[in-house]
């Protein structure tokens, strides 16, 4: 049985958010798909989204990113300094443009004096942690709340809305119902996980969160639907090809840099704006490698990306809405796991079967064994699932050929 | 083409390298003189302030003291970029190290230098094995080691983390103490100076003369080193790239286990998440970078980089903010691998340039 398309994806949805919702009905975890869960899921999602998609840009156009974390430490800073003298909005302009700056930076030693890319990256990170601690003591010190490692706080904050009829925003004064809050508390199968996942993503949206998640249909529209992205990705794919056919490949390298550190500034915009009110020494507290990570993860895809984003984003959602709640998502990788042993034996699929034993066996076990996940290893969920994805389906990953290796022009014969 | 040649063209090649690397140096002190400038500090005030406070004996002493993690960091790295593997999991690798040796030390009670000695094998074999995840991950599945020893590098902190609250850490004192157990006397590393240099730093130097031995010196590091040019005419001829790679990873992990040592037997005598140093991994890629991976280098751009640390303090007090002394690392390390890349194609150029008019030249005899 081979399901293709929409059904394929539709079943890729309704399935786990059904298994979701056994899941709370056996255990009693209400907050697993709780609308609060949701929401703080889609806001922690949201800079580690850009963060991929800044390394998805960066590895597209040929242009190891190592840096990430840098550019979105560039933009904590610079978009927190922004927010406190001007406002929320430029402030999230001025997170961008920190971002570009370090993507700049970037695209100045890799693609014009061909440094590896690797050591620029880690470079810039160093760069962006001291460099952002020096213009703190110039801007920050002396002033009220003020600090070598923070900003002051701000005073005003990108709003916030709930989207009208579906979780009971306002159109023009008139208070719509709150139909999706409404089914979530009634507790049916499905149905209200549904409807609770579904009011998490649509209500006390800042337009911060919006115009980030926009980044993904962006960058599949610009980078598969149009002819500059087509070159852009060329670039990375086969430079010295895309250079016999006109393509000026130095210029795409920069371009795809700019645009990478835009959205990593963005992302670190994000933390220091829409997040929290107010710039802080270590806010993007390694987001950039799980951002890195995403990208590996999502296959170079921004779909993927997305789902890794949520993934990682839920994960951390849970944690820090309901930690309780932890150790039943064994439960859920358990069931998922028996589903998959059940296709493995409809398909007739031996290894595959006995590896989603294995791991049905495992995560039954550990959900009846632990009650208490400590937290210090939960932290590194999104670093351990990427060295398994790496170890486990490598075969199936497909970075951009040329992704890392310097090219210079007219030097390739 | 010509033929003109320059006063670069006559002078050999170790002294261009010597030139590029200090010219890197001084433009990177002039981009910072600008950066200084422009905000609003005087540039020439704070390089002045930086050579007078560094250069009296105290200073001095204290850069040497705070070389010594760097040059093990800088050695562990620099292995590494000897057979083109990158080892970003420095970090990772000395912080794991630094807590099972401290525990380690603390539990143990061995004669005085026995207890050292034990302690330092167990923190190499500690970071060895941090590494070698990297290595297995390498050799069996393919996976790249910088995405590897990244993540791992997050993972080892949170495993530390777990180990250390529940397992390690010492709550003699109602939990005051944010450390492992103190180390026994016989477990702690004397100063040479007393309060300004301890004896790791004799240690670190001896780590890099190994480091010199081994790679520069040995069949192994031969080796090594054919590796990392041409990997595919290193298996041409013989050397075992999959064994290669582990062997490099455990070496580069071993003598990451050491570098914070210093601090463990030396001078907090205990591992604790706030009194072990952090970043000193990273650190010890751009002493790598600046010293171009040759012991001689690593020595000297561990001082250069322990002597601006050891001026930020004074810095501070005379109202430059001491955050500049970091920056300027950075920069020195963007520029020196600039310039690098810069001098070694002109250099390949030069030398492609000769060889073919000394072709010509013979064809024109002949």
């Amino acid at each position: 049985m081979k399901l293709t398309g929409r059904a394929r994806l539709m079943v890729l949805f309704a399935v786990p958010v059904a298994l979701m919702s056994v899941v709370r009905l056996w255990s009693g975890e209400d907050a697993l798909t709780s609308s609060d869960t949701i929401g703080a899921s889609l806001r922690l999602s949201v800079p580690i989204l850009l963060a991929g998609m800044a390394g998805l840009w960066a590895e597209r156009c040929g242009v190891l990113n190592i840096g990430i974390e840098g550019m979105m430490i560039f933009g904590t800073w610079f978009g927190g300094w922004g927010a406190w003298q001007f406002g929320p909005w430029v402030g999230l302009a001025f997170a961008v443009v920190g971002g570009m700056l370090g993507g700049l930076i970037h695209a100045v030693a890799t693609v014009r004096f061909n440094v590896d890319q690797i050591i620029s990256g880690v470079v810039l990170n160093l760069l962006a942690f001291f460099g952002v601690r020096y213009m703190s003591d110039l801007a920050f010190v002396g002033q009220p709340g003020g600090g070598v490692s923070q900003s002051p706080p701000q005073t005003s904050a990108i709003p916030r809305f709930d989207i009208p009829v579906l979780s009971g925003g306002e159109v023009f004064g008139w208070k719509s119902p709150n139909i999706l809050l409404n089914l979530e508390e009634r507790g049916w199968f499905f149905l209200s996980d549904l409807a609770g996942i579904l009011h998490g993503l649509t209500h006390n949206l800042s337009w911060g969160t919006v115009i980030g998640v926009a980044a993904v249909p962006a960058t599949f529209w610009i980078l598969w639907r149009t002819r500059i992205g087509l070159r852009l990705r060329s670039s990375g794919e086969s430079p010295v090809a895309a250079e016999t056919l006109g393509v000026n490949v130095i210029r795409l390298r920069y371009l795809g840099l700019l645009v990478s550190g835009g959205l990593a500034g963005y992302a670190g915009g994000i933390l220091a704006i829409v997040a929290s009110s107010y710039y802080r020494q270590g806010q993007t507290a390694g987001r950039g490698y799980i951002g890195l990570a995403t990208m590996i993860f999502g296959n170079w895809r921004p779909v993927g990306v997305l789902g890794g984003a949520s993934l990682f984003g839920y994960a951390e959602g849970v944690k820090l809405v309901a930690n309780d709640a932890i150790s039943t998502l064994f439960l859920f990788v358990a069931l998922a796991a028996v589903l998959l042993v059940v296709a493995a034996v409809v398909n007739r699929n031996t290894t595959r079967g006995i590896v989603t034993t294995f791991v049905a066996v495992v995560a039954a076990y550990a959900y009846l064994a632990i009650d208490d996940v400590p937290e210090s290893l939960t932290q590194s969920l999104p670093y351990f699932a990427t060295l398994v994805v790496l170890a486990t389906a490598s075969q199936r990953l497909r970075p951009p050929a040329m992704a890392g290796i310097p090219y210079r022009r007219g030097e390739s014969h | 083409m010509t033929g003109k040649r320059n006063v670069i063209d006559t002078l050999p090649r170790p002294v261009v390298t010597l030139l590029s690397s200090l010219v890197a140096v001084l433009l990177a002190l002039a981009i910072c003189g600008v950066l200084l400038l422009v905000t609003g500090k005087d540039p020439l005030a704070a390089y002045r302030t930086i050579l007078e406070t560094g250069l009296t004996g105290n200073k001095l002493l204290e850069m040497l003291k705070r070389s010594t993690p760097l040059m093990l960091s800088a050695s562990a790295v620099a292995i590494g970029f000897k057979m083109n593997l990158f080892n970003i999991g420095v970090e990772g690798q000395y912080l794991f190290a630094a807590l099972i040796a401290a525990e380690f030390a603390s539990r143990i009670s061995a004669p005085p230098v026995l207890h050292v000695l034990l302690t330092l094998v167990v923190a190499s074999a500690a970071g060895a094995f941090w590494a070698s995840i990297a290595a297995m991950l390498k050799i069996t599945r393919g996976i790249n080691e910088v995405i590897s020893t990244i993540m791992l590098n997050f993972i080892s902190l949170s495993v530390m983390q777990w180990l250390f609250d529940n397992y390690m850490r010492d709550d003699s004192d109602g939990g005051l103490r944010v450390t492992t157990t103190e180390i026994a006397p016989s477990g702690q590393v004397p100063d040479i100076v007393d309060g300004r240099l301890n004896g790791m730093w004799l240690v670190a130097l001896f780590v890099v003369f190994c480091y010199w031995l081994i790679v520069f010196r040995s069949k192994f590091g031969f080796r090594l080193r054919s590796s990392g040019l041409n990997s595919t005419a290193a298996q041409t001829s013989g050397i075992a790239a999959n064994r290669m790679i582990v062997v490099a990873m455990l070496l580069s992990g071993a003598i990451a286990g050491l570098v914070a040592m210093q601090s463990v037997v030396g001078e907090e005598y205990a591992y604790g998440p706030q009194a072990t140093p952090t970043g000193f991994g990273f650190a010890g890629i751009a002493v790598a970078l600046l010293g171009r991976n040759h012991p001689v280098g690593i020595v000297v751009a561990a001082m250069l980089f322990g002597f601006l640390d050891s001026t930020s303090a004074v810095l501070q007090l005379s109202g430059i903010p001491n955050s500049i002394v970091k920056v300027i690392q950075a920069v020195v390390v963007i520029t020196v691998v600039i310039v690098n890349e810069a001098t070694s194609r002109y250099m390949n150029h030069r030398t492609a340039e000769q060889t073919a008019a000394a072709l010509r030249a013979d064809k024109v005899g002949t």
